[in-house]
């Protein structure tokens, strides 16, 4: 048994005691098996990331096989794992933050009926999540992937009694389940092309056996994107993160920010290979990033509901990193991912902290003046508020969120107009940072606090504000400091990004100044100048056009028209079954006939004589 | 001996229970489950042995039959027949899951009936014997027999004991099976004579049979007889129409017994007798057959989502799944076969567990309307988990069973036809779709109106009691294993599925 086996293991076994016992058991037993089995999981991926780093391998791989799980003809997939640094940078984020809102989680649901319940679904989270990195072939990837999603779908109708929750719940898996349809037609035709499922196996042969830029790859690649469109949420797939809210914000924070929907990302990284040898794949998937950031983020702005806000942002986020992916700037995407799971697992939990103590409120204009009485909350929200809208040196965001943009303009497969809309992008996302921290923790108090967060709530969120500000400083940009510890770690499994040119001083200025002139313009209209913000409320245009960004896009309304209407109307049309209708006919015409026959069967004695008349009549016809 | 054992076991344990209902009815029930127990152990043993490596060495001469056990006693020789029965391993894994279902499908019965045990049980104990027969029958004449011992009993089951519409759900599946059985059987007689003609004596044998090589224009209309049968019973789409009626009409053990097992027969008869006594014309509709099984994966889905009667909407899902069965049974590669197989066994176990809880609610409330169910998760979160994991396995969830078999079709058949492949997999989608609208109306959102839950008075929506934590816990670990273990099932059917 290798010592891999336990960090998945841990939080298996506390959801198998927590779904078997869990009714039996009580609050306090029931936290400490589905926090704890979390905390020691990551206790010992730590312990495996300081081996590492003291090490100083970049190239190190950890395999085990469990067992071999299913071989048939050609085909042979082992429950097998193979650990590189990309994969620990996952782990890592998965148990630790994981960890953070478990001990969050024990205080915030305390008084839910369902405690056990949204433990153990929690825990059965972290272990497939862990196995979706950790896995060695992309079955067992497979396996976690929908594993996931099946944890997500439970935990957004967690609270199943209100039919819009278990709506979303639906929808959430549904769309998903269409990338992870495509994701599966992808690899059939690896396999078929490849005759492996092994993901070393695949990156080592790609090379080799595919024509750069061929149709095949091309289509391999695609399919392989779209499955990560639909779990990381991006354009036109988007539309089931924002519902998704309705889960529990601990859910929220660490499903639909910082870990599964980053599996897309994950996907693509790991299988960068393949989209390198498709350029125009690659391209896809800058291009899809560069919109859904933009589309996002636009609709980050209106929004009212705390969290649609956040989930928005995650979208936009998300996005920021595909386009990473996409101009084949790696480690970039990774490390905006590190920093993001930080910053907006801590929005989305003083989010909830807000919530809770506003009795349920989540309209950001019934909140405000939540500074002086919720302190600790505002100061952390602020650090998260701040590294999400990447203010520059101090907060973590800034040096992610910057490589990227650097990257954009300067990668070999990157450009102005990807650059224009990353840059666009950051101005959007300071701007709506701004606006959220102003108008729930500025202003006059407009809802009371019923209720104080406790300890267990505010440390996991202190901790998070802590890695918000400093994890960025991993890695600096190059004019500024020589410290790249990042990239250096994930040097082994991912490829440098090639530049066109290096010197990314003006670039790096414009960004800063987008930067904060979204702070400046969030500041005016919602600070400074409320008047203006009025007028544009009344105007018709302008409130036609916040209506749009504030249904997203009118995303919902036109799949509702053209794909769930017509579906749901043809399947009730046909409910009792065409074909049925067919053999009713079939009946009918027996019987029909039957009714035929019987009338000449009256009893009448005349009747059957003319009959064998008319009988023998024939029958003389046809002799002669 | 030990085949011939097995089945006698079954039909003797119906006759006894017969007999014995008129002195005593109490026992009834425990002489049909020790019958079904020992049976199942039997079969346990003989798998266990098997795959411990027990499999008779057949490197000398791959094409000849190697059966695992062969039993053969002449019956009427003057015509030809004999009584033979043959166990490989394809059969041993389909006799061990009828008599697996056939101990849960007594268990579910075990409160449900209450009115002519007696014969309800004889009925009960030949659909099995008469399905074990069928799979281990390698006399065609013996087949047919079997083939009908299965057909009446079932039949009887569903009018007796059935449901409010259960007369026309009774006629209906008679006539479709009976219809396909007849053209059969003419199959069968067509192949017999043409064997005696070509000199090899008159035999209903299926080693001499297999050897026959009726002209191909022949072949062809042969085939279609026995893929008649097979077709109905499989169900492929437009021949399932007998299906939803039956399976919703009947009681808990027959829907159980019905979509667990007598579905397998179809696809078992496909994989012994239609690929291996037809290759060429096989080979020559394959794409149609291919086809027609996409379609029911579309077809039966989509109907699936539409349905308001749980039993109903789980009937449909059958008839989706098995389209992946008819699709990776023509796909002729080993790969999909083997995917084929382990189908059977998981779709057995997973849609035989939906209804197994279908009848659980149906007892509670009284109802199989999901319109007037709902919420039910907060009375019963036990089953709704058991729902939840069958749903899941439905939905093809990596994990469980049916996972693995999917993929294995899917990949298996890809080389074959990519884009009905690719149609199929399009399926996933849809059987996400009915499967989560189940769990939807039935566990999930405002709990159930007060009106469904007087009929049964207090306690009427308690949870799982012990009994009932036997057959899904059972069945749940049987998905769990299928999914996890996948080997040996694999193994077990490998050499076989080479020769085809």
């Amino acid at each position: 048994m290798n010592e891999l086996a336990f960090i998945p293991a841990l939080p298996l076994l506390g959801f198998l005691v927590l779904s078997l016992g869990g009714r039996s058991l009580s609050r306090n037993a029931v936290a400490c098996v589905g926090a704890g089995s979390v905390c020691i999981a990551a206790g010992l991926t730590i312990t495996l990331c300081v081996q590492y780093l003291q090490g100083g391998n970049a190239a190190r791989v950890d395999e085990w096989v469990a067992w071999r799980w299913f071989a048939s003809g050609p085909l042979a997939v082992p429950v097998g794992f193979r650990v590189d640094a990309l994969s620990l940078v996952f782990m890592f984020i998965i148990t630790f933050v994981g960890a953070l809102i478990h001990l969050y989680s024990t205080a915030f649901m305390r008084d839910d009926r369902g405690y056990a319940r949204f433990f153990a679904c929690m825990n059965l989270f972290v272990c497939a999540m862990l196995i979706l990195v950790m896995a060695g072939n992309l079955v067992l990837l497979y396996l976690g992937w929908e594993g996931v999603g099946l944890c997500s779908y439970l935990l957004i109708g967690f609270w199943y009694e209100t039919p819009a929750n278990c709506a979303a719940a639906n929808k959430a898996f549904l769309i998903t389940r269409i990338g992870d349809t495509a994701l599966l037609i992808g690899m059939f035709l690896l396999f078929r092309e490849l005759g492996t499922f092994d993901i070393a196996g695949i990156l080592q042969a790609s090379p080799g056996h595919f024509a750069a830029a061929s149709p095949i790859i091309t289509a391999i690649a695609l399919l392989f994107l779209a499955g990560g469109m639909g779990k990381s949420a991006q354009l036109p797939l988007q539309t089931w993160l924002p519902d998704a809210m309705a889960g529990p914000s601990p859910v929220s924070a660490l499903i639909h920010a910082a870990t599964m929907v980053t599996a897309g990302v994950y996907l693509i990284a790991r299988m960068h290979v393949l989209f390198q040898l498709s350029p125009a794949a690659m391209t896809v998937t800058a291009l899809i990033g560069a919109l859904t950031l933009l589309v996002a983020g636009c609709s980050a702005m209106v929004q009212t509901d705390i969290k649609r806000i956040l989930a928005y942002s995650t979208i936009s986020q998300l996005g920021y990193m595909f386009l990473a992916l996409g101009v084949g700037a790696w480690s970039a995407a990774i490390f905006h991912f590190f920093t993001h799971a930080f910053f907006k697992a801590l929005l989305f939990l003083a989010a909830g902290a807000v919530i809770e103590a506003l009795h349920h409120e989540h309209n950001v204009f019934r909140m405000g003046g939540l500074r002086h009485r919720l302190p600790i909350v505002y100061w952390t929200f602020l650090a998260g508020a701040a590294s999400l809208a990447a203010l520059p040196l101090v907060t973590a965001g800034f040096f992610s969120k910057d490589q990227i943009l650097g990257y954009a303009l300067s990668a070999e497969d990157g450009n102005a107009v990807l650059w224009l809309s990353g840059i666009a992008g950051a101005l959007i996302t300071a701007f709506y940072s701004t606006r959220l921290i102003l108008v729930v923790f500025w202003g006059e108090a407009k809802t009371p606090v019923t209720r104080v967060p406790g300890r267990w709530i505010t440390v996991p969120l202190i901790i998070l504000a802590f890695f918000s500000i400093t994890a960025g400083f991993l890695e600096w940009p190059r004019d500024l400091l020589d410290v790249q510890l990042f990239s250096g770690l994930l040097r082994g499994v991912l490829p440098a990004t090639t530049t066109r040119y290096q010197g990314e001083g003006g670039a790096q200025l414009t960004a800063v100044i987008a930067t904060l002139a979204g702070i400046f313009t969030g500041f005016q209209l919602y600070y400074r100048r409320p008047a203006l913000l009025q007028r544009w409320r009344r105007g018709r245009l302008t409130a036609a056009g916040r209506q749009f960004l504030l249904d997203g896009w009118k995303f919902d309304v036109v799949y509702d028209r053209f794909i769930v209407r017509p579906f749901v109307y043809l399947t009730r049309v046909n409910r009792s079954d065409l074909f049925d209708s067919l053999y009713g006919a079939l009946v009918r015409a027996m019987q029909e006939g039957n009714r035929q026959l019987s009338r000449t069967q009256n009893g009448s004695l005349r009747w059957y004589a003319v009959g064998v008349l008319v009988g023998m009549l024939y029958i003389i016809a046809l002799l002669l | 001996m030990i085949l011939i054992e097995m089945i006698g076991i079954l039909l003797g344990g119906g006759i006894l229970c017969w007999l014995t209902a008129g002195w005593n009815s109490a026992y009834v029930k425990w002489i049909a489950m020790t019958a079904v127990a020992a049976d199942l152990l039997i079969a346990a043993v003989l798998f266990a042995h098997f795959s411990a490596g027990g499999m008779p060495q057949t490197a000398t001469a791959p094409t000849a039959m190697s059966w695992l056990v062969d039993y053969r006693r002449s019956w009427i020789p003057s015509l030809g027949v004999s009584l033979h029965l043959s166990m490989d391993g394809l059969s041993l894994l389909l006799v061990l899951l009828t008599f697996f279902l056939g101990l849960l499908s007594v268990l579910s019965s075990w409160r449900e009936i209450k009115e002519r045990q007696g014969f309800y049980y004889f009925n009960l104990l030949w659909t099995l014997g008469g399905i074990a027969g069928v799979f281990l029958a390698t006399d065609l004449f013996l087949f047919y027999f079997f083939w009908e011992v299965m057909l009446v009993p079932m039949y009887l089951l569903i009018l007796l004991w059935g449901d409010s519409n259960r007369r026309y759900a009774a006629y209906k599946f008679f006539l479709f099976t009976q219809a396909g059985g007849l053209l059969m059987l003419l199959s069968i007689l067509a192949l017999y004579f043409i064997h005696g003609q070509q000199g090899g004596g008159y035999s209903f044998d299926y080693s001499d049979l297999l050897h026959t090589t009726p002209p191909p224009a022949v072949a062809r209309w042969i085939l279609m007889g026995f893929l008649a049968a097979f077709a109905v019973k499989l169900p492929v789409v437009p021949f399932h129409n007998w299906l939803p009626d039956a399976h919703s009409e009947a009681p808990t053990a027959g829907s159980l017994i019905l979509a667990g097992l007598l579905l397998k027969t179809g696809a078992y008869g496909m994989i012994r007798f239609i690929l291996p006594f037809f290759p060429q014309a096989s080979a020559a509709i394959a794409p149609w057959a291919m086809g027609f099984g996409v379609i029911g994966i579309l077809y039966g889905a989509l109907l699936a989502f539409a349905q308001t009667d749980l039993k109903r909407l789980i009937a449909y899902t059958s008839v989706s799944h098995m389209g992946f069965v008819l699709l990776g049974i023509f796909a002729m590669r080993e790969m999909a076969l083997h995917g084929v197989v382990l189908q059977l066994l998981a779709h057995g176990i997973s849609t035989g567990a939906l209804f197994a809880v279908a009848g659980m609610i149906k007892q509670r409330l009284h109802t199989r309307d999901i319109g007037q169910m709902g919420g039910l998760w907060k009375a019963m979160p036990s089953m709704g988990g058991m729902a939840m994991i069958f749903a899941m396995a439905s939905l093809g969830l990596p994990l469980l069973g049916n996972f693995i078999a999917e993929f294995l079709v899917l990949l298996g058949a890809f080389p074959q036809h990519v884009t009905l492949v690719v149609i199929a997999s399009t399926g996933l989608v849809f059987s996400a779709l009915y499967s989560l609208r189940m769990m939807t109306k039935v566990f999930f959102g405002p709990a159930v109106a007060p009106a469904a839950v007087d009929i049964g008075g207090s306690g009427a929506l308690r949870d799982m009691d012990g009994r009932e934590w036997l057959i899904l816990g059972l069945l749940c670990i049987g998905i769990v294993l299928l999914g996890l273990f996948p080997q040996p099932i694999i193994d077990m059917i490998k050499e076989q599925m080479l020769r085809l």
